[in-house]
């Protein structure tokens, strides 16, 4: 009778005022089944990593424009490192220049996806990444 | 250590874990709540409902800093609809809630309905155990809010608060929907709006319909504007009369024992079908019975008498 339900906070960290990204992104996984924390704008890395810790999600998706990745990005994997959580998978989508992914991703950020990708090429990295419980 | 041993010593991954297990209704959770419980009975329960974007949330992030100011560590359960086609949700009440995040005296929950009806998930009254368990003085039940019957709240809240925005009062809707008998509190939120005098006016004329004995709790009527943090100090001041009227009164005897009822039943209920509709369904019964109701050869009633005639003999 139980069946693990797949679990993502999706969120927008930094000061910039646009959610449409993390909205559609949202929209995405609750349309493919799973339930989607949606903590909004003006995340701190702090607050974003206690509301997944809290939450016991698989996974975390922040929206980012502001520019603002190259700091706000490794702070939460650190941060996550820090509470013993580093199980949780975090990518993010916006506009990222190609030379900072590298660095991301070797701060722990497992993927990055730029405006060419799709929801469902997300959805089905974030189905065929996460481990299960 | 098991989870329970650890949410015990303090340790908030084990208590998320474990709600996340509740919530998928894993048998190991079970024993989990079985330790858990003789540490439960400590928390004040407050339920929250009302009409989505009356405000719930936002009046929730606001009795929070309240309880924090008051030293009181806080929990909030905050339950958002599962979509009936793709089984997915999505639970925003954090973005009302976000300040509170990194503050260790608090721990937010968000659970969705998952086809459970009544304005709660099936996991609620649990996941506020675990809550208690972990030594919260308060835990915040904010409903779904889209249920005309929203009144499992009642058997699991201590004081229930229905949150109403300028305009609802004079709603005919209000009385049907039998939101006058659930509230032990009222409140008019959004009061910056024009017509909140008037609806808070009504909302009391209505409830002096109401017929209270000597003694009993009147629920009282109350303006705020959560945005601004209008009013809150004095709701908190209302609800934690009421809780002192429950003591007082000694009514609080009779509302833990329909409380424990409640969950009793419900546990009861659910076990008791999960046992034998898996046993028949593994066994194949229930293929044979479906099969023969089909063809008219075989009625429901006597099938579901003979299982039951079966399983209690045995
Ligand atoms: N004008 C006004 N808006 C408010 C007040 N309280 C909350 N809101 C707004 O009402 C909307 C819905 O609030 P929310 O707390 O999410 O409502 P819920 O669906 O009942 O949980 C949000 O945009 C809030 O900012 C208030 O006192 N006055
Ligand atoms: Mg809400």
């Amino acid at each position: 009778m139980s069946e693990r339900k797949l679990r993502i906070l999706v969120g927008k960290p930094g000061l910039d005022g646009h959610d449409r990204g993390a909205k559609i992104i949202a929209r995405a996984f609750r349309d493919a089944g799973f339930e989607v924390i949606y903590t909004g704008l003006h995340q701190t890395p702090d607050q974003i990593v206690s509301a997944a810790i809290q939450e016991d999600v698989d996974c975390i998706g922040l929206s980012i424009l502001s520019g603002a990745h190259n700091t706000l990005l490794p702070k939460v994997c650190d941060l996550l490192k820090e509470k013993k959580a580093e199980e949780i998978v975090v990518f993010c989508g916006g506009v990222i220049p190609e030379d900072d992914i590298p660095g991301l991703k070797a701060a722990g950020i497992r993927e990055v996806f730029t405006p060419g990708a799709s929801t469902d090429q997300i959805v089905a990295w974030v189905k065929s990444t996460i481990a299960p419980l | 250590m098991s989870l329970y041993e650890r949410i015990l010593a303090g340790d908030i991954r084990a208590a998320a874990r474990l709600m996340r297990n509740i919530d998928d209704n894993l048998p190991s959770s079970r024993s989990d709540l079985q330790e858990l419980f003789p540490h439960t009975g400590g928390a004040f329960l407050i339920g929250v409902t009302g009409p989505p974007g009356a405000g719930k949330s936002t009046l929730v992030d606001q009795i929070t800093a309240a309880y924090r100011k008051r030293g009181k560590r806080v929990g909030v359960v905050a339950i958002d609809p599962t979509s009936p086609f793709t089984g997915g949700a999505i639970l925003g009440d954090r973005i009302r809630m976000n300040r509170h995040a990194d503050d260790e005296g608090v721990f937010i929950r968000s659970l969705a309905t998952r086809g459970h009806m009544g304005g709660l998930s099936r996991s609620t009254a649990d996941v506020a155990n675990v809550m208690d368990a972990m030594g919260m003085d308060v835990v915040i039940i904010e409903t779904v809010g889209v249920g005309q019957d929203e009144v499992d709240i009642v058997r699991l809240a201590h004081t229930t608060l229905v949150v109403m925005v300028p305009g609802m009062g004079d709603d005919i809707q209000a009385i049907k929907a039998g939101i006058l008998e659930i509230g032990d509190l009222f409140v008019v939120n959004k009061a910056d709006r024009d017509g909140a005098d008037r609806t808070a006016r009504e909302l009391s004329m209505m409830l002096e319909m109401n017929k209270y004995a000597e003694g009993a709790w009147r629920p009282p009527v109350l303006k705020t504007e959560a945005q601004r943090n209008v009013g809150v100090d004095e709701l908190v001041e209302s609800m934690e009369n009421h809780r002192q009227w429950l003591v007082n009164s000694g009514e609080i005897n009779l509302l833990l024992k329909e409380k424990n009822a409640a969950l009793f039943q419900t546990l009861l209920k659910e076990r008791l079908f999960a046992e034998v509709y898996g046993r028949i369904e593994e066994d194949g019964r229930f293929g044979e019975i479906l099969d023969g109701m089909l063809s008219r050869r075989q009625d429901p009633y006597s099938a579901v008498e003979q299982i039951l005639a079966e399983r209690l003999k045995s």
